[in-house]
């Protein structure tokens, strides 16, 4: 594996050398943008505070950050897995088209707007901790999940407009707390026992390996499952706030 | 040149701020550091700090910052100065000649203290007298612009990059317990140096990465309280908003936080009927200081600190803490650039004000 100092090198010198290798390892990451953008093979280990743009467009690689994100990591990615061990800044996975995101701590404003899904291509991001506003928004299809670990099932766990405009796609919440201002036009249901087993274990499996969690933990809580209500989101036009 | 409206610039500003609780001084190169990270957000056309606890020698003092365009200008003002304030130092504010700082107009400083019988006259207080005179010299002097004039505090700005402006001002000069700056990227406006963030008006300084959509809306409503916009950007009205809402109206930071990023009434119908009460009041009573657009400010003033978003979130803002310092910076690498191991790192929710102020008994 192919070993950077990103204190001892220009942001653009290190993105270059970056892509020489398959599997690279960057310590020190401060503010660096646009690291492993596009990037389709091998392990990128990153450690440190990476810049804005991370995994953008990613392309089938993993990246693995020991650490804080800033915003807009994820945007557009298409596949691939992008393990965060530590929290995201605002607008992250904004239009994902597929591949996996896994936070431990808490993700920032508008995390998961207008994600997709088209067969084999199904968007999933899991945040262990708590979401701001706007989680969701315009969800177009794929999976968000919202663990709140960090605060219990008896607490809101996402900020104001949850899932507003989506239209397909679903929200897994770890609370029996309805977010605030729940659209109208959008389902909530609390999960039975089977729900849990068969929709969650299979999208969660990784994810508490990952973080070396119990799955049987993660899955003591209530759950709840947020969908587009298909018999009301036709109804008006334009989505009223 | 093409027109607004013709080019398109993506916006990107950058904002960060150190502040010292316990009141020790920082000196000016830990916050030219923090601000250099984020040298991509910003464009070159602006940059600038403002420090605070800076002049412990004049602190009683008026500490009065300003361009000149010219000589004519210069002399003009000093005439005006003279003729209202005691004038107990004046000098060209210490520069270092650098190739990527050019143009610079006439750089003057002055610590003054108001003439007694022209108080006594006027019958206003020292800090009102004093702000009418330094709007009037940015009315009706020409090529003249007061662009700091607290006690104890100063604005330092410039067009180019904010690592450049630190250099050229001597940033390292200076040691005080806040610091703000600003790294400018212009969308709308001119990138001229008295565009430059901070923007202040006593001892109230503002830093701004976003774009205000009310401005215009904001301008007209505060100009009619004898403030006057003309300095070319739309930052200039949030200083002006909130000396109005928290010297003259007696406001307090959280009030103006709920004034100025006013919660949605679908927000305020949520809260108990006291809090929704209290919402609604600042929202109707001063319904026209409310700003629209995205937003991140830091605002600077005696003794303490504000970091505010926008109530929808459009800008990134980070708090970190170490001990008895605070942090704040449009990203987390800024601040861990200067902090690495940071006690606790979090983003405040839009519209939530955060505050920081000196420990009880600290004087600076």
């Amino acid at each position: 594996m192919l070993k950077l100092d990103a204190l001892m090198m220009d942001e653009n010198e290190l993105k270059k050398e970056a892509d020489t290798a398959e599997d690279v390892s960057i310590i020190n990451c401060l503010g660096q943008r646009y690291l492993g953008c596009a990037r389709k093979k091998g392990h990128m280990l990153l450690s440190g505070t990476p810049g804005n743009g991370l995994a953008s467009y990613l392309d089938g690689a993993r990246i693995d950050v020991d650490g804080n994100v800033q915003d807009a990591v994820a945007d557009t990615m298409n596949s691939g897995l992008v393990t965060i061990h530590g929290s995201a800044g605002d607008a992250l996975c904004y239009a994902m088209r597929g591949g996996r995101v896994f936070v431990s701590g808490n993700a920032g404003y508008r995390a998961g707007v207008h994600m997709k899904a088209y067969k084999d291509k199904q968007s999933l991001l899991i945040i262990g901790g708590t979401a701001g506003s706007f989680l969701g928004e315009y969800l177009a299809g794929g999976t968000i999940i919202v663990l709140g670990l960090n605060k219990g099932d008896d607490s809101p766990l996402t900020g104001f407009f949850c899932g507003n405009g989506m239209y397909a796609g679903t929200i897994y919440i770890r609370s029996r707390v309805k977010p605030v201002n729940l659209s109208d036009t959008l389902s909530w249901s609390v999960m039975s026992e089977m729900e849990k087993q068969e929709e969650l274990v299979p999208l969660l499996s990784d994810y508490v390996k990952i973080f070396s969690l119990s799955l049987d933990a993660v899955l003591a809580g209530t759950f709840a499952r947020i969908r587009a209500d298909s018999s009301k989101i036709s109804k008006q036009l334009y989505a009223a706030v | 040149m093409k027109k607004e409206g013709e080019v398109r610039i993506p916006s990107g500003c950058a904002v960060c701020g150190i502040f010292a609780r316990d009141g020790r001084s920082i000196n000016g190169e830990v916050i030219a550091r923090s601000i250099a990270l984020m040298r991509n957000r910003s464009n070159g056309l602006g940059g600038g700090f403002a420090g605070y606890g800076i002049y412990p020698q004049y602190k009683d003092y008026y500490a009065v910052h300003i361009f000149y365009d010219s000589l004519k200008s210069r002399e003009e003002c000093e005439r005006f100065l003279d003729s209202h304030f005691d004038i107990i130092n004046l000098s060209k504010i210490p520069v270092r000649q650098i190739e990527s700082i050019t143009d610079a107009p006439l750089i003057w400083r002055y610590f003054v203290s108001p003439l007694v019988h022209k108080i006594q006259d006027s019958q206003l207080d020292e800090n009102e007298y004093t702000a009418r005179c330094m709007i009037r010299i940015n009315n009706q002097i020409d090529g003249a612009y007061v662009f700091s004039c607290g006690k104890n505090m100063g604005v330092f700005k410039a067009v180019g990059y904010p690592e450049d402006v630190a250099r050229f001002y001597r940033l390292e000069d200076y040691s005080g317990y806040a610091w703000t700056a600003h790294g400018r990227y212009p969308t709308n406006t001119p990138g001229w140096w008295g565009g430059a963030h901070p923007f202040a008006l006593l001892d109230l300084s503002v830093v701004h990465n976003g774009e205000i959509s009310s401005y215009d809306a904001n301008r007209r409503a505060v100009e009619m309280y004898g403030y006057s916009c003309n300095l070319l950007t739309d930052t200039e009205v949030i200083t002006y908003i909130l000396d109005y809402l928290t010297r003259k109206e007696g406001l307090t930071l959280e009030e103006c936080a709920n004034v100025i990023a006013a919660p949605f009434w679908s927000t305020i119908a949520l809260k108990d009927r006291d809090e929704a009460d209290r919402l609604s009041y600042l929202r109707k009573m001063y319904s026209s200081f409310l700003i629209t657009g995205p937003f991140s400010i830091l605002v600077g003033f005696t003794g303490g600190m504000m970091a505010l978003n926008d109530r929808l979130k459009l800008r990134s803002l980070v708090v970190g803490e170490k001990g008895s310092t605070t942090y704040f910076s449009s990203e987390e690498a800024a601040i861990r650039a200067v902090e690495p191991e940071l006690d606790r790192v979090w983003a405040p929710a839009g519209g939530q004000p955060v505050i920081v102020t000196l420990d009880e008994g600290v004087c600076v």
